[in-house]
């Protein structure tokens, strides 16, 4: 039996060393083994954070675009593009607020407006929408209209400029020689700032019975009794006023 | 008598533990509340999204893969534009649009559609969301201001989030083999700029902000317009809300 070194008990002693190099191995792992980032036990990891926020921009965000272009950038403001951001056309040019000698694109072909006028019967109704084949397919589209403030040289005759969906279904329809004007009060403001003054649109049955009720004198139309024919429902719950189609 | 003292120093010794580990707990609550009531430092980021004003052009698509610099291939995304179409027979044609405009395919008769659009989806920013319950090693994760975001130190890219995702919003990055999806921009919004899809819609479509603020243009939109949540009944409560939303719309 060995002396007692300080009178603790043999067997306390032992067990306190081997107590002390567990504790020992478990701080070794948690201080040296375990990689810094691992140990945020928290739901906020601020390293992964910090790495998001540290990411690179590329688009500046139009702001800063007016304090040197500010002649684009108030003609911009001011007209149908008014939504639209620089950047939107000129790609990112974050370098390019830094160091104006590294030039953003500027897209001057046609493929680039028809991405979004191009003609496609999902975008919404009053969208300017326009067939790129047919529309002056010759000349590039800058060259009739500024792609910072676009105008149509004249106002559009009609209301197919910006109703294009509802143009085509009524071409092909027994009503394609109705103008949209006959049953839609259309103010002429309403080309301008269609948002701001609105068209009308029918809301009683009687003004398709006009040309459509037996008692009509209008010729050359299909005539229904009024009073009977579709009840109390509205005729356009029935039938598609811009397609008006018998379906049996 | 030297027995008793060691004992009764033992538990004096683990009432000081359990008390100061207590005392720590209460006073870092009483910390953060304070700080969060005074700074009114809260926020909850998200997006709105007008479904009815999306021309379906893309420029949001294009940008996010710039900015984000999210792999050029057609199937990865962390934001994309599903193109509908409802045919008159009520049969539902959906179809991502890449970059470019929607084109209609050609075996579809424009007499045969009945309603057409676009629907711009992102992360949803959940506030329950089901990719950082699944995760096995705790690399999604929601930060104070709401925005569910991957550390990419953690991520082992078992694509678990994939499958637990009902929104298909996350991808497996092909060089690094790690899960990315939208972090709603968070190194642009935090410096106060939009996200960049938000800043290149051309008409207003997408709108960001903050919800708890009272003046964001967000919560100017839920207020004046009614506003859905896709996938409602999965509890997921998302956070990216849609105006006019289709009914055929998953
Ligand atoms: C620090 C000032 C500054 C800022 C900020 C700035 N620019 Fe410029 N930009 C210039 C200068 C200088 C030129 C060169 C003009 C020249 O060559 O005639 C230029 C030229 C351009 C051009 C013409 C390229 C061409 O092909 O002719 C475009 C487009 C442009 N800038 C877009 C932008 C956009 C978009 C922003 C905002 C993100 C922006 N700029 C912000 C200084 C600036
Ligand atoms: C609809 C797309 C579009 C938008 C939006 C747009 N630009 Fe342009 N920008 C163009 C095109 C196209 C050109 C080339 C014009 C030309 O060659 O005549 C151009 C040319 C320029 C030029 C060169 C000036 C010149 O006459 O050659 C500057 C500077 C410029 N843009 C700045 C801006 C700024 C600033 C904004 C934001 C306020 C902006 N642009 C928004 C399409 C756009
Ligand atoms: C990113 C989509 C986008 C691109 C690219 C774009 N536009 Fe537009 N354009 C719009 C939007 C949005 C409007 C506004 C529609 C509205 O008022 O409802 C508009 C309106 C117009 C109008 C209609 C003005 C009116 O009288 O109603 C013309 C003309 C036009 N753009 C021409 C162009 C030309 C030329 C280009 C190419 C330089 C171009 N656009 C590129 C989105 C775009
Ligand atoms: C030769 C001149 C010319 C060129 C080139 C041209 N346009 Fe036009 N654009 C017009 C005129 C004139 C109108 C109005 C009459 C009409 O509707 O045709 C118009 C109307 C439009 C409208 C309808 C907006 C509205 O409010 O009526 C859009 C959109 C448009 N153009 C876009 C484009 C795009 C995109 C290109 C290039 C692909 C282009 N234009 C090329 C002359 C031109
Ligand atoms: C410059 C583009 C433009 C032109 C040209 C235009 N419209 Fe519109 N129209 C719009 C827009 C945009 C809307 C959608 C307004 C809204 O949602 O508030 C609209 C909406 C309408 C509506 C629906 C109103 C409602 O309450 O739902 C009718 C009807 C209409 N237009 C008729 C016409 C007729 C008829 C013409 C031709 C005489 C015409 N529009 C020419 C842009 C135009
Ligand atoms: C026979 C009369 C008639 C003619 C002609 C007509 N409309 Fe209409 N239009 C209606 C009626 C009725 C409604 C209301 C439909 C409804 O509420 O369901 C309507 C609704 C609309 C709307 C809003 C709802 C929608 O379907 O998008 C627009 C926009 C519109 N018309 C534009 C036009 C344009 C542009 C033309 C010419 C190309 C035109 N209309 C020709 C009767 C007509
Ligand atoms: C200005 C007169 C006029 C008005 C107003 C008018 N229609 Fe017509 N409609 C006609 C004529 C003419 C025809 C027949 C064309 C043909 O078959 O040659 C017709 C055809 C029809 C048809 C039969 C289509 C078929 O396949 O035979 C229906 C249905 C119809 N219209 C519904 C309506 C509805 C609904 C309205 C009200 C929104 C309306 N019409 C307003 C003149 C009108
Ligand atoms: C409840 C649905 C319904 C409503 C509402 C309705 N229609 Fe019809 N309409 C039909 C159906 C179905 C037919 C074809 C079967 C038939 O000949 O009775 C038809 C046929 C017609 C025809 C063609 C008749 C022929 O002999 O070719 C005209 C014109 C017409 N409707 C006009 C109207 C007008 C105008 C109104 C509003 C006053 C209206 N409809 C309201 C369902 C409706």
């Amino acid at each position: 039996m060995k002396k007692r070194v300080t009178g603790i008990p043999d067997p306390v002693l032992r067990l306190g060393i081997v107590f002390i190099c567990f504790i020992g191995i478990v701080l070794f792992i948690r201080i040296v083994i375990i990689p810094s980032p691992l140990k945020e036990t928290g739901s906020q990891r601020t390293s992964a954070i910090e790495r998001e926020l540290s990411r690179e921009i590329y688009f500046a965000g139009s702001d800063i675009c007016s304090d040197c272009h500010d002649e684009e950038s108030a003609l911009n403001r001011s007209g149908h593009h008014k939504y639209l951001s620089c950047e939107t056309c000129h790609g990112p040019a974050l370098e390019h607020t830094e160091d104006s000698e590294i030039l953003p694109s500027a897209p001057r072909e046609r493929e680039f407006c028809s991405q979004c006028h191009t003609y496609n019967l999902s975008r919404p109704t009053g969208f300017p929408q326009i067939f790129p084949i047919a529309h002056n397919p010759l000349d590039p589209c800058i060259s009739c209209h500024d792609p910072h403030d676009p105008k149509t040289p004249e106002i559009p005759g009609e209301c197919s400029a910006c109703h294009a969906q509802i143009e085509r279904v009524k071409i092909g329809s027994p009503h394609f020689f109705l103008r949209c004007i006959t049953c839609h009060e259309t103010p002429e403001g309403h080309k301008i700032q269609p948002r701001l003054v609105s068209s009308t649109k029918p809301v009683e049955r009687e003004f398709c019975a006009t040309c459509h009720s037996t008692e009509s004198r209008v010729e050359d139309t299909p005539k229904i009794d009024f009073l009977i024919h579709g009840e109390d429902y509205l005729c356009w719950q029935c039938h598609y006023p811009h397609r008006p189609e018998i379906e049996k | 008598m030297k027995r008793r003292k060691f004992l009764s120093s033992l538990t004096n010794l683990t009432l000081l533990i359990i008390s100061g580990s207590v005392v720590k707990t209460t006073l870092r609550g009483a910390v953060e509340t304070y700080l969060t009531d005074t700074a009114g430092a809260k926020k909850r980021f998200t997006m709105g999204i007008q479904t009815q004003k999306c021309i379906g052009c893309g420029r949001c698509v294009t940008a996010c893969k710039t900015e984000n610099n999210v792999p050029e291939e057609p199937f990865y995304f962390r934001t994309w534009v599903e193109h509908y179409v409802v045919k008159k027979d009520d049969s539902v044609i959906v179809h991502s649009i890449n970059g470019g405009s929607g084109e209609i395919s050609e075996n579809i008769k424009e007499h045969d559609v009945l309603r057409s659009f676009f629907v711009p989806k992102l992360c949803n920013h959940c506030e329950n969301p089901p990719c950082v319950q699944v995760c096995p090693v705790g690399a999604t994760f929601k930060t104070e201001d709401g925005i569910v975001l991957v550390d990419e130190d953690r991520c082992i890219g078992c694509s678990y989030c994939l499958q637990a995702c009902p929104y298909g919003a996350r991808y497996i990055r092909p060089a690094t083999h790690i899960a990315d999806k939208c972090t709603l921009c968070y190194h642009r919004i935090k410096k106060g700029l939009n996200p960049v899809c938000v800043e290149v819609c051309p008409t207003q479509a997408r709108v960001f902000g903050d919800l708890e603020s009272g003046a964001s243009p967000l919560v100017r939109l839920k207020r004046m317009k009614n506003t859905h949540v896709l996938k409602p009944a999965l509890n997921t409560e998302p956070k990216v809300f849609y105006t006019d939303l289709d009914g055929a719309v998953k």
